[in-house]
């Protein structure tokens, strides 16, 4: 079966090292095989394909960007790809694997202890262990350091107390990173293991987006875990940010893969439907309009993606540029689907095709990890110096 | 054993292909290259026979600088080394060019048990390499295999024949087989395994130093795109004879039935 041809108008692919093209050669061949024949089941069902998690740490899409730990070592650019071709089978897909890979390996892998890499690292790279990332509550989402979630230390335990909200992977999850204040009002991480006592995960039902991918409600009640479960090189805000930052770089580039899934769906569409005098639609000019609008900004934001992957690599990217590129292709990509599914008519909206999903999803995309107007205000901060958030 | 598996490298499956100057070839510019699909089956075959037995797989491919990628590929799900016989104009080759080159090469690698090709290349598919290769080494050969068992330095194997039928075969290794697409599932690159290819090695030999260039006993003179062409054809007769017409022609013509 030939798959995926890719999307590529403007020869992206001679930026690409051989490397580079073999790590997305085998993302792609895993959604089109593995993920395509069963994804519109999973999301009109609403249930998580967990089934495909061993193989996802197998191929080594967990933690792909990380060191050490059984983790693959791949440079930026190669880990965008995985992720590219992640969303381009579903975002819901896409989130899992970011936080299991940016939110939870990553916090770990970048504040944690020997003792809670050695513990935690080699299990969640296998997919034998699954994490979330507990920093969002019911009343705080773009402003996160308002958290009203507590630490309190009593002697070699801490008791957490609070709630968090939309949380990828919540009730699945093996190990929780819970973004918590103590009693100075400092944020801290902490490991929380599921089945601890006071601990309580529930789903978020009726959800219209990322139906594939598991959506949780948190509760600690006078949770008590070890003091070795607090993240020991993570002091304030900047600790979950710095995690933010990681996921928000794999939603750039997966949001392309998300928007080269509608355009050549509605492309193929386009060439094949007839209207008017047995015309294909693809003949009309607003039909044009769309197709050439769509593969221009997709061109565009694989660039920004590209290039930021590379400044990434190189050490010298700063999160606002991560902000752009969130902002800019998830933007992209809901367009893309929107216009997708005017393209396809009627048919758009049925799971016959994935333009639908997609379009739904990326609503959820572009609200979660920085709105896309808290990704403008942080550009705005950047260019003039001025913090806008009040 | 010693496991060489031959790979070619050839253009994408969905490739937009336009002919290159002078007709005889297509243009390489601004097209992408692939693992040839049925040399993938010959390489799974491989690995799967050095996991069972232990040993080594090595990887040779010809043609061009870009024809690296399909060892590298072969590298990163599991092979242990390639060698790459670089040649410019390599399509240039016959089959029979094609296999004295890669015989060259090989002949350089002592003590191989075992020599697997695919079916026949998605390009050209001439499907000769692979029986002329084991001619120009002495090797014994069997094509079409479907099934390999290895015990006491001999291979028990099954063929496919026509029309559902099989065959056992018996060869003594060394040997060469050409593997038919489907045996197996070739397995994805992990991502470790292209981290881990970064480090394996890739021999480059140049086909002109190989001193295997005689010139070639055959040569494309054009290659054409097919021509499309609508006929509409009415079938006149009583309904009955109308529909054994039908029935004949979506059976040997359309080929549908």
């Amino acid at each position: 079966m030939a798959g995926f041809p890719g999307v590529d108008f403007i020869d992206f692919d001679s930026l690409l090292t051989g490397d580079e093209k073999l790590v997305r050669q085998t993302a792609r061949a895993f959604v089109d095989e593995q993920v395509l024949p069963i994804i519109e089941k999973h999301n009109r069902e609403g249930v998580f394909p967990r089934h495909l998690v061993p193989q996802m740490g197998e191929l080594g899409f967990f933690g792909a960007s990380l060191k050490g730990y059984g983790c693959a070592g791949m440079s930026n650019v190669e880990y965008g790809l995985v992720t590219q071709e992640l969303e381009r089978g579903d975002s819901g897909l896409r989130s899992f694997v970011s936080v299991q890979s940016a939110l939870v390996m990553y916090p770990i892998h970048a504040y944690g202890s020997d003792a809670q890499k050695e513990k935690w690292l080699p299990k969640l790279q296998k997919g034998e262990a699954l994490g979330c990332f507990g920093l969002t509550e019911p009343q705080f989402g773009s402003n996160p350091g308002g958290m009203l979630t507590r630490a309190v230390r009593k002697r070699d335990r801490y008791i957490l107390n609070g709630e968090k909200m939309w949380i990828t992977s919540g009730s699945i999850a093996d190990v929780a990173v819970i973004w918590a204040k103590t009693e100075d009002d400092v944020i801290h991480g902490f490991l929380v293991e599921k089945g601890t006592p006071g601990f309580k995960a529930w789903d978020v039902h009726g959800k219209y987006s990322l139906r594939a991918s598991v959506t949780s409600g948190l509760a600690m009640t006078d949770c008590e875990v070890p003091a070795e479960n607090l993240l020991p090189k993570a002091e304030g805000l900047k600790g979950p940010l710095g995690c933010l930052t990681q996921a928000r770089y794999g939603i750039g580039w997966g949001a392309v893969g998300a928007a080269m899934a509608c355009y050549d769906t509605a492309l193929q569409y386009a060439k094949t439907r007839k209207q008017f005098n047995n015309r294909p639609i693809a003949s009309h000019q607003l039909v044009q309009e769309k197709l050439a609008w769509m593969i221009t900004e997709i061109s565009k934001a694989q660039l920004l993606a590209y290039h930021v992957g590379k400044l990434k690599d190189a050490g010298r990217v700063d999160f606002s540029k991560v902000s752009m590129l969130k902002m800019n292709n998830v933007w992209m990509a809901l367009e893309c689907a929107r216009k997708s599914r005017d393209i396809l008519g009627a048919n758009g909206i049925v799971d016959d095709y994935c333009i639908m999903r997609h379009m739904n999803n990326l609503e959820s995309v572009y609200t979660y990890e920085g709105t896309h107007d808290i990704h403008k205000l942080i550009i705005g901060e950047k260019i003039t110096g001025i913090p806008a958030y009040m | 054993m010693k496991i060489v598996v031959c790979i070619k490298q050839v253009p994408a499956k969905d490739a937009p292909l336009a002919m290159a100057e002078g007709g005889a070839w297509i243009k390489e510019t601004d097209i992408g290259f692939e693992m040839n699909e049925p040399d993938a089956y010959a390489l799974e075959e491989a690995l799967r026979l050095k996991e069972k037995h232990g040993g080594e797989v090595i990887a040779v491919s010809m043609g061009p600088e870009r024809s690296k990628q399909a060892i590298k590929e072969a590298l990163a799900k599991g092979a242990d080394r390639g060698i790459h016989v670089a040649d410019e104009r390599f399509y240039t080759l016959d089959p029979l060019g094609a296999a004295r080159s890669i015989a060259a090469a090989i002949r350089r690698e002592p003590g191989v048990d075992l020599i697997l090709t695919g079916l026949q290349s998605d390009d050209q598919g001439f499907g000769q390499t692979g029986v002329l290769l084991a001619e120009l080494l002495g090797l014994p050969h069997a094509t079409i295999i479907m099934q390999i068992d290895v015990a006491d330095g001999r291979m028990k194997l099954k063929r496919e024949l026509e029309a559902g039928w099989f065959q056992w075969v018996e060869l003594p290794l060394p040997a060469l087989l050409s593997i038919q697409s489907g045996i197996n599932k070739p397995r994805y690159a992990t991502l470790k395994g292209i981290m881990a290819a970064k480090k394996k090695e890739i021999v480059s030999v140049v086909r002109a130093e190989l001193g295997v260039d005689e010139p070639a006993t055959q040569h494309i003179e054009r290659i054409y795109v097919p021509h499309k062409s609508k006929k509409t054809e009415m079938l006149t007769g009583s309904p009955k004879e109308v529909a054994a017409k039908l029935v004949e022609k979506l059976r040997r013509e359309a080929r549908v039935l």
